[in-house]
């Protein structure tokens, strides 16, 4: 039976992992002085070499991201997307919660790789745990001299500031994110003309890095390139932190080698398997946006590139799991009406598409399904999302309406038709699926 | 009370040093409005404007945009019942149900006594502790019809302390030692 690989959970049940105490103890802030004893140009290449991929959903390589920042144009930012908010995703408010400081570590590391002579971490509004440990966190490094003037000693100065949302999703996107950092609203920019790399925050060149990619960093640097290609596979190296939800008997965030471990290893040796021992009809495999699998797909290995191949994404280490009694109907319009409600409004085929799509579905379930619905539900989506494929091809400015068209809603539609057509034709689900008991009294008017 | 107090107003100009650019400062000072009043007044949002050099219109512009901010008075605890899909599958729409039955109000309704507001909330990052719910951003997890009760009783009776009322901030606040204040060097 495959057992858990920690490398960046190793505090989560240390009483004191967050704090500087504990973290000391533990060999912290020792990665950050090797790392200043290097030029920043070798940290960068040795990220490069461990080839880090991006945990906020795109997995984009860390390194070379890095390696985009144009030359010599000053100052620089670095900003932490602690924003986590995609359907199913945690982990970075376990990494944020339980060791601040690693993060901490990590945005030097970074920092001093990039030259950023200022980082932002930025904490989703509505998780003011996070934000008090790390606070204390930012507070005992500044005084321990680990942030600020004069770093370690070193001659180096950099700062680090603590900012905080308040109640968005779309916020979550890296532009968006940055508009929010600016003070406006978070809708993301178009792109191109700028990327962050060039034109990102203050329109200077700017890394956007999610918390659970920088945590990796103090590892890397400690222990080496190669110690952390060593795990996981070619393409998928190190560790992932995934979050499994939904009808298993035992859900948790499991740290695992990446590439390696399968669905059904963390269903059923990691999970205890499905509630009262049914079968697995679905599953999301990486968050909200990413289209379903099926029971046929258990035996996939949690690596990016062959859930890709297959259609879907491993996104945000976000995993859903529906057993067989599950009424897919349902559970695809939760995640469509949350696209429509997050959708910022900039580009109209998200703004109008999510939300025809969120009021069609809503009149099946209310038993007013017509017989054109599935079709029509189709075509809105091919509007905002050409060919429904995935990954999706963009009408918009942000991939948020595509996924809203091409993820749960042409999974569960063509996999699933006759539940659909049930709906349409009797008013309610086929006997004996659910998601719980839906009461449409109680449902805001919007 | 609407602008920032003096204390208030000293804190919001602690945040206003920690960005290069003031406009950054305009949500943290929003919170900041927010935890004083319980909500953002439009005089709060007046002076936020003051403080970050934009015009009111574009202070409001920002705020409207995010789900935490409040522009009327609002219950003292904020419940907010996640039913996305995880906590879906596992009875979060029924918890959001017993919820407003409980409390006599739909989503979205303060109660008569101003102590509750019910929202029905996107996911929380708490997933495997589904069905879960924030009072004021504070998680409960593994929340069952009976918890549910017991957790609105125990606000009632002032028993919950580790809640603080709608709108107050992090206990720990960052402080960023005055000679490295982003703010203050690029003045
Ligand atoms: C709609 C949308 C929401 C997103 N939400 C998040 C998020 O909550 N956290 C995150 O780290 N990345 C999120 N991303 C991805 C970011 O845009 C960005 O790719 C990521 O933060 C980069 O960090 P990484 O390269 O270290 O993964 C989101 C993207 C989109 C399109
Ligand atoms: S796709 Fe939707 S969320 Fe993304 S920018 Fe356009 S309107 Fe906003
Ligand atoms: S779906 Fe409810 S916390 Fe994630």
């Amino acid at each position: 039976m495959p057992a858990p690989t920690k490398m960046i959970s190793t505090r989560w049940d240390q009483a004191d992992g967050h704090t500087l105490d504990g973290y000391l103890r533990t060999g912290g802030y020792e990665a950050l002085r090797k790392a200043l004893a290097m030029a920043p140009d070798s940290v960068v290449d040795e990220v490069k070499a461990a080839n880090l991929a991006g945990r906020g959903g795109a997995g984009f390589p860390c390194g070379t991201k890095w390696g985009f920042l144009p030359k010599d144009v000053f100052p620089r930012y670095l900003v932490v997307n602690g924003d986590e908010s995609e359907p199913g995703t945690y982990k970075d408010r376990l990494l944020l919660e339980r060791d601040p400081h690693q993060l901490i570590e990590g945005v030097l590391i970074a920092s001093w790789a990039i030259k950023a002579e200022q980082a932002f971490i930025y904490i989703r509004g509505e998780m003011p745990h996070a934000q008090e440990r790390m606070a204390a966190a930012l507070n005992e490094a500044y005084a321990a001299g680990y942030i600020g003037k004069n770093i370690c000693g070193t001659g180096w100065s950099m700062d680090v500031v603590l900012h905080w949302g308040a109640g968005a999703y779309i916020v979550g996107e890296e532009t968006a994110l940055i508009e929010s950092l600016e003070g406006n609203r978070g809708m993301p920019r178009l792109k191109p003309p700028f990327f962050p790399a060039s034109k990102g925050l203050y329109m200077q060149p700017t890394v956007v890095n999610n918390v659970e990619t920088l945590a990796n960093l103090p590892w890397i640097i400690t222990n080496g390139a190669a110690a952390f290609t060593s795990f996981g596979n070619e393409k998928n190296t190190g560790t992932r932190l995934f979050a499994v939800s939904g009808h298993v008997k035992n859900p948790g965030v499991f740290e695992v080698e990446f590439g390696t471990t399968t669905f059904r290893e963390l269903f059923y040796d990691f999970c205890g398997g499905i509630r009262e021992d049914r079968l697995v009809k679905a599953f999301i495999p990486g968050g909200g946006s990413a289209p379903w699998f099926f029971e046929e797909d258990l035996d996939t290995p949690l690596d990016a590139g062959v859930v890709g191949a297959k259609g879907s994404m491993l996104g945000s280490g976000a995993i859903v799991v529906m057993d067989e009694t599950t009424d897919m109907v349902k559970a695809a319009w939760r995640i469509v009406k949350f696209f429509a409600k997050e959708s910022c409004g900039k580009c109209s085929p998200c703004r109008e598409g999510t939300n025809w799509m969120e009021k069609i579905y809503r009149r099946i379930l209310d038993g007013e399904g017509r017989p054109e619905d599935v079709s029509l539900l189709l075509d809105v989506a091919d509007n905002i999302s050409p060919g429904l494929t995935w990954p999706p091809k963009q009408t918009t400015i942000c991939p948020l309406g595509p996924s809203a068209a091409a993820g749960a809603l042409v999974s569960s539609i063509r996999r699933f038709p006759a539940e659909y057509e049930h709906y349409i034709v009797h008013g309610r689900p086929v006997d004996g699926l659910s998601t719980g008991v839906y009461r449409t009294s109680l449902v805001p008017v919007s | 009370m609407a602008r920032f107090s003096p204390a208030n107003l000293e804190r919001a100009k602690e945040l206003l040093s920690h960005y290069p650019r003031p406009k950054s400062a305009a949500i943290p000072m929003c919170h900041l409005a927010q935890e004083q009043d319980g909500y953002l007044t439009e005089d709060a949002m007046a002076h936020i404007a003051e403080l970050v050099g934009c015009s009111n219109a574009e202070v409001y512009g920002t705020a409207t945009f995010y789900e935490m901010f409040k522009f009327h008075p609002i219950g003292t605890y904020v419940v907010g019942v996640c039913t996305n899909i995880a906590c879906l599958l596992v009875g979060g729409e029924e918890l959001l149900d017993h919820a407003s039955d409980s409390l006599g109000i739909r989503p979205g309704a303060t109660t008569a006594d101003g102590l509750f507001t019910l929202e029905e909330m996107e996911c929380l990052a708490a997933c495997t502790e589904a069905p879960c719910l924030q009072v004021n951003y504070r998680y409960q997890n593994k929340v069952t019809n009976e918890g549910f009760d017991r957790l609105v009783a125990d606000l009632r009776a002032g028993k919950r302390t580790d809640i603080p009322r709608h709108g107050t901030l992090g206990a720990v606040r960052q402080s960023i030692p005055a000679d490295r204040r982003a703010g203050v060097k690029a003045i």
